[in-house]
């Protein structure tokens, strides 16, 4: 077997970057106390939007903002439908997922793309160059690294900011934020609008990126597992990071195995990230859920 | 001097007027209740005033000025603040950061911090910024709701029923707290139905009834009987009973010694008693004191020894609840929504969860939906119970409607024994006087009830026999005919011993 340790850590850097990204949204979403299941929805809208748009204008960068504003156009659906028609939020988000696996194919049916497009590696200077860390941190595209920064930026809003006290205690007692006079619904619904953008960016990093073609159903389940790691990380930012990278690490080794041509079925190799997730999911204990997560609210009373 | 003026507010619900015509005012410093029943219009009345509801009719002044705030914030930022009667906390928050949240322009955290501690120290409200709400007991958590109104210095402090979940000491302390505000010049809208505390607090008291406002004099100088009759708008009959007939005893408590089932718990300490066939014995003490593990064993949610507890002579220790109902033994918690009544549950399937044995209502092992309707249906119209209908969840209802609910449900079933804890805790006077009523006919038809109170003059009222709990032991029965309020005292305080060698 000759696997290359740094070129399996550096690609578990890439395989993970869209699970994070999906997972710091859908954390925002839930520390607001709504619970959107259409994550895989909305992952998979920003893909095919932002394959599009990357390849007409010839920009992938184009292509993530464009995927980011489809992603958040379709949250919106499920922020009205929750929000205001007060539907229920498990169900609206099922209905989400398949909404958005339909669309996505319907709008990628004529998608063609250009083999030249390509999302530059950056490289620092000095640090790209350091034996070993150089190729597993410092050589990958600009997406990783935001989504480091996202998660970070997440952090610091919920831990210091005055908005993020809010959102937190939006999401902990919807009922008594709203006797002190803040508005549940508006902090909700822009909670879901982030909620949606970063799974677009997500959908939009498989598709320019990742794979990088366009195909029907090409999320694969990754935004099953982002809502995963939410609850593996317990509503933490930080901890997203190594939920996210265990997935990855593990997907991006079987991928190894697989061409290495190990004796086991492929179809094995191809569930072990799943797998890992469950497992670890079971092993450890969840902290505790934002209390008012996935409860209706209606500011009458 | 006037702070806040309010002239004929008048609020409609469709189907209701909440308020009508409301005017009166609040002087400067001036400490001003709000009484009336449950429905009477008083949350309508602070909720206009803090901004959460706007009035159909009327206009409001705040120091001459006119007032009208169209959300919290505003109100806030005018000087107004309020105590929820239900916390307006955050469990996983800090105290820190809950009163962050309710305030406009908070400090940096070290500041508020700091503030934190000024303020507690001065007002006598001991409370530490670090710890988890969550964590904290209901007067710890109320100081969290009072110190955060305090750090924005409001002209007017809105109490919406704050001791409803406090121990009497933090009664008094909170009372000391809202006096030393008064006179440094915060007027305080202390909103109650409990007339006792009104008359300890207050200088001027309104009182509003259906909506509107029946009258405002000085409680120090009504009655309470005066104050309940007006709010009510109907003279009220004290519990009466027909003559007593003490007859055999039907239940008998021997050295009944039981570990809690709560870590902070009292464990229960060789408690005697006998009570016998249309007597009401009273059982006082101090919240804390055991009430909770003794209503378990003697329901049978704690299991004993089986001679520890003789219903009619025959053993029952070691049953559970099901079979001292079968016996003729029925209990009602102190808890309404969660131990006697499964809040989400319908008034129907509430009868039907106790009233099962007794009452046959299942039949080869299948619910006999019929007939627990039509049982639901007669606890409803025998006790008054006001509820849209029977399918109506139990958690809808008011404190005293589910309470009717609940003293009823085990009264109809014809108990031989009913032991009941704190019966009118948080009801209105009206209901509290059906429910005591109803406790001495129970007695009068020749079953045994006992009463576990922490309210003295309810005990002193109705019981014929009366012994203290204190730290999970149960002093001699004593006849209630003649004993004082000092004697109580000291019976309570554990020193019934030393009563005992007085006489």
């Amino acid at each position: 077997m000759d696997i290359n340790p740094i070129l399996l850590l550096a690609a578990l850097m890439v395989a993970s970057t869209p699970i994070l990204l999906a997972a710091i949204g859908e954390l925002v979403v839930e520390r607001a106390g709504v619970l959107n299941l259409g994550v895989e929805g909305m992952m998979i809208v920003g893909a095919v939007c932002g394959y599009i748009a990357g390849h007409s204008s010839g920009n992938p960068y184009f292509g993530f903002v464009g995927a980011a504003c489809a992603g958040a156009v379709v949250s919106l659906v499920f922020a009205v439908l929750t929000q205001f028609l007060l539907t229920n939020q498990v169900a609206t988000g099922l209905g989400l997922t398949m909404f958005g696996l339909g669309l996505s194919s319907l709008i990628g049916q004529d998608a063609v793309g250009s083999p030249d497009l390509t999302v530059a590696k950056l490289s620092f200077p000095i640090l790209s160059d350091i034996p070993v860390l150089g190729p597993i941190l410092f050589r990958h595209d600009l997406m990783v690294y935001l989504s480091i920064v996202i998660v970070a930026g997440v952090w610091a809003f919920l831990k210091y900011s005055r908005a993020g006290l809010i959102l937190r205690a939006v999401g902990e007692n919807h009922e008594a934020a709203h006797a002190l006079g803040y508005n549940v619904r508006r902090v909700r619904v822009f909670a879901i609008l982030f909620g949606g953008a970063c799974a677009g960016l997500a959908g939009a990093y498989i598709s320019l990126v990742r794979v990088p073609q366009w195909i029907d159903g090409i999320t694969a389940g990754a935004g099953w597992i982002a809502l995963a790691i939410v609850v593996f990380a317990s509503w933490k930012p930080w901890r997203l990071i190594a939920g996210a990278y265990l997935f990855g690490g593990v997907t991006v080794l079987q991928l190894n195995l697989q061409a290495e041509g190990l004796k086991i079925p492929v179809e094995y190799l191809s569930m072990a990230p799943y797998l890992a997730t469950i497992i670890v999911l079971v092993m450890i204990r969840a902290g505790r859920a934002p209390a008012s997560l996935g409860k209706p609210f209606h500011p009458s009373s | 001097m006037k702070l806040l003026e309010l002239q004929g507010l008048t609020k409609a619900y469709p189907g209701v007027i909440a308020n009508s015509d409301v005017s009166f005012d609040i002087d400067k410093g001036q400490i001003h209740a709000v009484l009336g029943e449950n429905g009477a219009g008083k949350s309508t009345l602070v909720k206009t005033i803090y901004g959460l509801v706007r009035p159909d009719k009327g206009q409001m002044l705040l120091e001459g000025a006119p007032f009208a705030p169209t959300d919290p914030r505003s109100a806030r930022a005018a000087g107004v603040a309020m105590v929820f009667q239900h916390f307006s906390l955050f469990d996983a928050m800090s105290v820190a950061e809950n009163i962050a949240l309710g305030m406009e322009n908070p400090p940096k955290t070290q500041d508020l911090a700091t503030q934190i501690q000024a303020a507690s120290e001065n007002y006598g409200l001991p409370l530490s910024p670090d710890r988890i709400v969550g964590d904290l007991s209901a007067g710890e958590r109320q100081r969290v709701e009072i110190i955060r109104c305090l750090l924005q210095n409001p002209k007017l402090l809105i109490m919406d029923e704050p001791t409803s979940v406090l121990t009497p000491q933090e009664v008094d302390i909170l009372f000391g707290t809202l006096r030393l505000l008064a006179s440094e010049g915060t007027s305080i809208l202390y909103i109650s139905h409990k007339l006792q505390e009104i008359r300890a607090l207050c200088e001027h008291a309104t009182v509003l009834r259906q909506g509107k406002v029946v009258g405002t004099f000085d409680p120090r100088e009504m009655s309470n009987r005066d104050m309940a009759e007006m709010m009510v708008g109907k003279t009220l009959t004290t519990p009466k009973r027909a003559a007593v007939t003490t007859g055999q005893p039907l239940l008998q408590v021997s050295g009944l010694s039981a570990p809690s089932p709560h870590q902070f718990g009292t464990s229960l300490k060789e408690i005697s008693f006998t009570l016998h066939a249309g007597e009401v014995l009273g059982i006082g003490g101090v919240a804390g004191n055991g009430q909770d593990e003794l209503v378990a064993a003697l329901s049978g949610e704690i299991r004993t020894s089986d001679d520890m507890i003789l219903l009619e002579d025959q053993g029952i220790g070691a049953d559970g609840p099901n079979a001292r109902r079968a016996l003729g033994l029925c209990a009602a918690p102190e808890e309404r929504n969660g131990h006697a009544a499964a809040p989400d549950m319908s008034l129907v399937e509430n009868a039907l969860m106790t009233a099962k044995t007794r009452l046959s209502l299942l039949k080869k092992g299948f619910i006999d939906w019929p007939r627990s309707r039509a049982f639901a249906q007669e606890v409803i119209a025998r006790f008054d119970v006001r509820t849209p209908s029977p399918e109506t969840a139990a958690r809808a209802l008011s404190g005293g409607n589910l309470q009717k609910f609940v003293i009823g449900r085990e009264i109809i079933q014809n108990p031989r024994v009913l032991v009941i804890n704190q019966p009118t805790w948080g009801v209105d006077a009206a209901a509290a006087a059906a429910i005591r009523q109803a406790l001495l006919d129970l007695a009068s038809a020749g079953s045994a009830v006992l009463v576990i109170s922490q309210d003295l003059e309810e005990v002193l009222e109705i019981t014929d026999r009366f012994a203290a709990l204190n730290e999970g032991t149960l002093s001699q029965a004593v006849p209630t005919a003649g004993l004082t309020m000092e004697k109580i005292g000291l019976m309570l305080g554990g020193a019934h011993d030393l009563e005992v060698a007085h006489a």
